[in-house]
This record gives C-alpha cells, structure tokens and sequence, in this order.
C-alpha cells in the first residue's frame, strides 16, 4: 500500500479494501517508526489526521468519490494550516497556531483529502539543504548522511521514504525541485500566479509559488488540479479557467522539440549527473521527440540577481515579525525599538538574518539604483532569453542540480556556495515559467539525479504528459531507499 | 564594495536586528562575500531595458470597496504575546 499512486489508493479506499482511517493509521505508524531517523515532520496530530481520516470515511459512506476523498498527504510547514503549529522552520514561529488556512490547505480539506503533518523545510523556505530548519535538518532517505535539499526537504524525504504518498511544497528558487531531484521524486513548480500564495507564508512574494511533491507525474498532475485556481485573496492569483491537469498524460511523445541550452551543459555539471542526464535524453528521441540546442545567455547572472531580488523581497515580508501581533518576543527588552531588535535577533537563524541585512542593504538609499533596479532589468533579460528558446522548442530540459546530494556541512560554511547549488533551478522563477523535476537515474554513492524540464508560461499539462510519457518507459520514478520498513 | 563594522551595524538597525560584536564581525564577511558575488551584475550593460517587477504583465484587480473579512479579533489575539481589553500591548512609547 505505501507504494501505491494517488489513483490506487483512491481505487482501494471506493472498493473497501481500505479505509481512510486505515490508510492514515499505517503512514502514521510509518512515521512514529521512521521519522526519529529523518526529522522530515515537525509537527504530527494523531487525533486531528484521524479526525479527518473519519469525516473522509463518512463523506465515501454518503456516496461521495473525489479522486483525493481519503487520501493522506502532509504539507510543508510554510502553509498555515488551522489549528495546527504552523512554524516556517523557525523558532520565530516556533509556537505559532495558524488561525486560518491555506488557499491550498483548504482546497484539500474540501477534497477531502486526510493531513498527516507538517513537514519541515529551511528556515523561511532559505536554503538548498534543510540545514538552516530551526528543527534541526532532515536526513536524506538514499543516505542518511546527505542532505534531502531544499528548502522542501522535509517534503522531500517524507516522500522518498514513504512517510506519506505526496506533500505540498514551495519553491522559490528551486525549493521544490532541487529537493525533489535529491530525494529522487517528480515535484512541479507551477507558473507563477496559478497557485494561490494565501497563507503559504512569505519570502519573495514574487518568485515565491507551490506546488506538488509526489511519487509520479500522474500524482502531480491529480495534485495540482486540487491546488491550481483562481483566488481572490491573492493580489497576483491570475483570472483563468480551471484546468484538469491529467487530461494529456497519455498523449504521445512523436514530435516533441526539446531545447538544450549550452548554458545548462557546460563546466559545472558533475559528470555523474551529466551520464543520467544523456541517457534520460537518448530515452526521450525513443520516444520519438527530437532535441535542438538552444541558448540562455544570461542564465548565468540568475544566480546573483536572484540574491539581490530575494533578499530585497525578503527583507520587507519579513518585516511583520516585530513581537507585536504574533510569534517570539523576547523576554527582556527596554523601549519598543530595543524589544523589536532582540525579538528578531532570537527568533530569527543566521541564514534569514544574513539574508535580511542584503535585503535591505540593496534597497538602502543610495543603493536601490545600483543594486535591485539593476537585478529587475538583468531579470527581464534572462526572461526574454526564453521567450526566445521556445520559437524553436516546446520544453526545455536539463540538470535539475548539479551534483547528487552533498555530505552535511559541506556547503554549510560559505553561503555563496550554497546559493550556487541552485545555478539551473533559479532562472525559471525570474522568468515566471513552470518547472520540473523528474527522477531519472543514480550517480555517485547511488545517490538519486533528477532530470529538469522547464516550459512556457502555463504548459503544466504538457509537462506532465512529457513526464509522464518518461515514466511510463523507465522505472526510475519507482525506486526506493532501503530505510527499513 | 565592502562594509566596515559601523556600515553593518547601520544595515542592522535599519533592519531592527541586534547584532553583538562578535556577530557584527562574522556577519560583515559573510555580506561581503555575498557583495563580491552580487557585484557581476553591474558590468552587465542594461541601457534600455525596462526593470521587470513582476513575472506577468497583469494589471492590478480592484475589488468593490465592502467588507468581505468577518470580525476574529479574539482568534487573532489570542496568538499574541501580550494583549488588554483587546488591544496589543508594547512598551511605553510616549511620556
């Protein structure tokens, strides 16, 4: 059962061999079992998941049969979830009870779907390695001294180790799909605006988008059809018919022009990831798509705009953590400004200080010019270069990260080498565009590569099918890391 | 472009983050190497390229001027650190 795609349970839950409470009850004594070893939860509630479990159960009884009725997922602790401890991985929100939910929470929570936890993440969704979680970090399933990536890899090696069949996700700047390549998963960033950020708690609100973490694309594309629409209670949720997101799984690949920047395939690719990546690509002309090579030419400035543009965005949203209205405030403090000061200093980790202090420093006066202006018009040139790649191609594909998941601490030390562990993923969210990553071979260590595949503003359909198609011609997606049952 | 000490300290207090001396010192070489990063990006010729903002070329929905949100004060308040009669309580900030 713990192996079983979203469709299968939901078949299974509708023929009675299983119950919603049932199926809960075994990823939850999973979890008890396996997550002292891999930190991926932070927060788990045996009686509100079964709660759940039993109103799902109820609604079946009553002749409902949604395609996620029952199903348990557990979601990344960025999105506000009522009632349960919603901590963005910090101590600044350590004790903090959402009083609402998620757009996202609650499109599930009307499918009926089953909450099994929070999962853990890099503090404020910053960092590509779950070592900045004020909860310490989440081991990688494939090997236990390896990060899971991040900054959804609590999603990530939930997933992996099959603590639960999908998990919500964010990505920033690659959070959702590093991971997912890491960890050995299909997990899709969708286009920006088609995800609605309402309670899916703030770092830059213009990169910033969720999406799903699952085992298959066929999983992602059940997912996001529950998560993708309209909201008006986020100012950039974009005005479009809802779509089903599974109706192109099974087209046919013939004809299918895939785009290789040069940029993507040069120096800087580990050679381990470069042979998966040949290979996934050598599957796809079986299939019957061709590949032409493409140019990205700015895709190499994406790194340091995006650390001026995050930051920039970061150090504004995070502004609202002042002690005042909710989460940590000191215990000793002299006037209103000392106690905004202290409270911020121990409530937030190195990592979202540095971040906090670039952010405003580039937008300091005397600096706004210099600094972001400059990074805003760099990013509508790396965004033009891919309005220019797709006159010649349909998706474009590529490493998702660079090399297989690194040893903790080695990265750890130097924050700019860090940032560098997302050089493929960062320009898609400059550009707005949809992105994934799917499970395609093991490089060194049999540690998990993962293939990225990048289309045009709103071609998630498309994606899924092209990952899906993969999927049906490899078993790369089925692999799993032995961590006991 | 580098930051001296006093520079960081200034970057902090904008930011109403307190930093001790030694933080202060650690933290100043860390921005810095970030700095030297960043610092590519402006041998990067951009004459005529219009700042972009935002991923999507939409303009800006208005909605009718009533009141949607119902009255959750008490939620909300309860996940405060301090509150009286319904207000927020800080520390004194006029004499």
């Amino acid at each position: 059962m713990i192996e079983s795609g979203l469709t299968q349970l939901s078949a299974a839950m509708a023929a009675k061999q299983v119950s919603a409470v049932e199926l809960a009850t075994l990823f939850l004594d999973r979890i008890e079992r396996l997550n002292p070893t891999l930190n991926a939860f932070i927060t788990t509630d045996r009686d509100r998941t079964l709660a759940m479990a039993r109103a799902a159960d109820e609604r079946r009884a009553k002749g409902e049969a949604g395609a996620l009725l029952g199903v348990p997922l557990a979601h990344k602790d960025i999105f506000c979830t009522e009632g349960w401890p919603t901590t963005c991985g910090s101590k600044m929100l350590a004790n903090f009870v959402s009083p609402y939910d998620a757009h996202v929470v609650s499109q599930f929570k009307a499918a009926g779907a089953v909450t099994l936890g929070k999962l853990n993440m890099d503090e404020f969704a910053m960092g590509s390695s779950n070592e900045t979680s004020h909860f310490g970090p989440v081991k990688n399933p494939w090997n236990t001294n390896c990060v899971p990536g991040g900054s959804s890899g609590g999603s990530a090696a939930a997933v992996a180790a099959r603590l639960t069949p999908a998990a919500t996700g964010t990505d920033t700047g690659g959070s959702i799909r590093q991971p997912a390549a890491l960890c050995g998963l299909t997990g899709l960033k969708p286009t920006y605006g088609v995800v609605s950020r309402y309670g899916m708690i703030a770092f830059a609100s213009s990169l910033d988008q969720g999406g799903p973490m699952a085992k298959s694309a066929e999983d992602c594309a059940l997912l996001l059809s529950a998560m993708a629409g309209f909201d008006e209670r986020d100012s950039t949720s974009l005005q479009r018919e809802s779509e089903d997101y599974s109706r192109d799984l099974m087209k046919p690949l013939a004809g299918l022009r895939i785009g290789l920047p040069k940029e993507f395939f040069g120096a800087g690719m580990d050679d381990d990831v470069r042979a998966a990546i040949d290979a996934a690509l050598d599957q796809y002309r079986k299939l019957g798509a061709t590949t032409v090579e493409v140019s990205l030419p700015n895709s190499g400035l994406s790194v340091p705009a995006y650390y001026v543009i995050a930051p920039a965005e970061a150090s504004s949203n995070l502004s609202r953590f002042d002690g005042v209205r909710y989460g940590h405030r000191a215990a000793e403090y002299g006037d209103l400004a000392d106690m905004y000061c202290k409270s911020r200093a121990e409530g937030f980790g190195a990592e979202v200080k540095r971040r906090i202090l670039i952010g405003t420093y580039v937008l300091s006066h005397g600096y706004y010019d210099a600094y972001y202006l400059q990074a805003q018009k760099i990013r509508r040139l790396i965004a033009t270069d891919f309005q220019e790649a797709y006159k010649v191609c349909d998706v474009i594909m590529g490493p998702t990260s660079p090399s297989v998941a690194f040893p903790f601490g080695a990265k750890s030390a130097d924050p700019v080498q860090m940032y560098l562990a997302d050089i493929y993923t960062i320009a898609v969210n400059l550009a707005g565009l949809p992105g994934m990553s799917i499970p395609c071979g093991f490089g060194a260590g049999n540690m998990p590569v993962g293939l990225q595949v990048i289309g045009p503003w709103f071609a998630e359909a498309k994606m899924l099918n092209v990952a899906h198609q993969y999927q049906q011609a490899t078993d790369w997606h089925r692999r799993c890391p032995d961590i006991g049952a | 472009m580098s930051l001296n000490p006093e520079e960081v300290r200034r970057i902090a207090r904008l930011a109403r983050l307190e930093l001790s001396d030694e933080e202060t010192g650690r933290t100043g070489d860390q921005l810095n190497g970030i700095l030297a990063f960043i610092e590519q990006l402006q041998a990067v010729d951009t004459a005529g390229v219009a700042p972009m903002a935002h991923a999507m070329d939409v303009v800006q929905r208005l909605r009718v001027d009533a009141v949607t949100e119902p009255d959750r004060r008490e939620a909300f308040q309860a996940i405060a650190p301090e509150t009286e009669a319904g207000l927020y309580l800080v520390p004194k900030v006029i004499e």
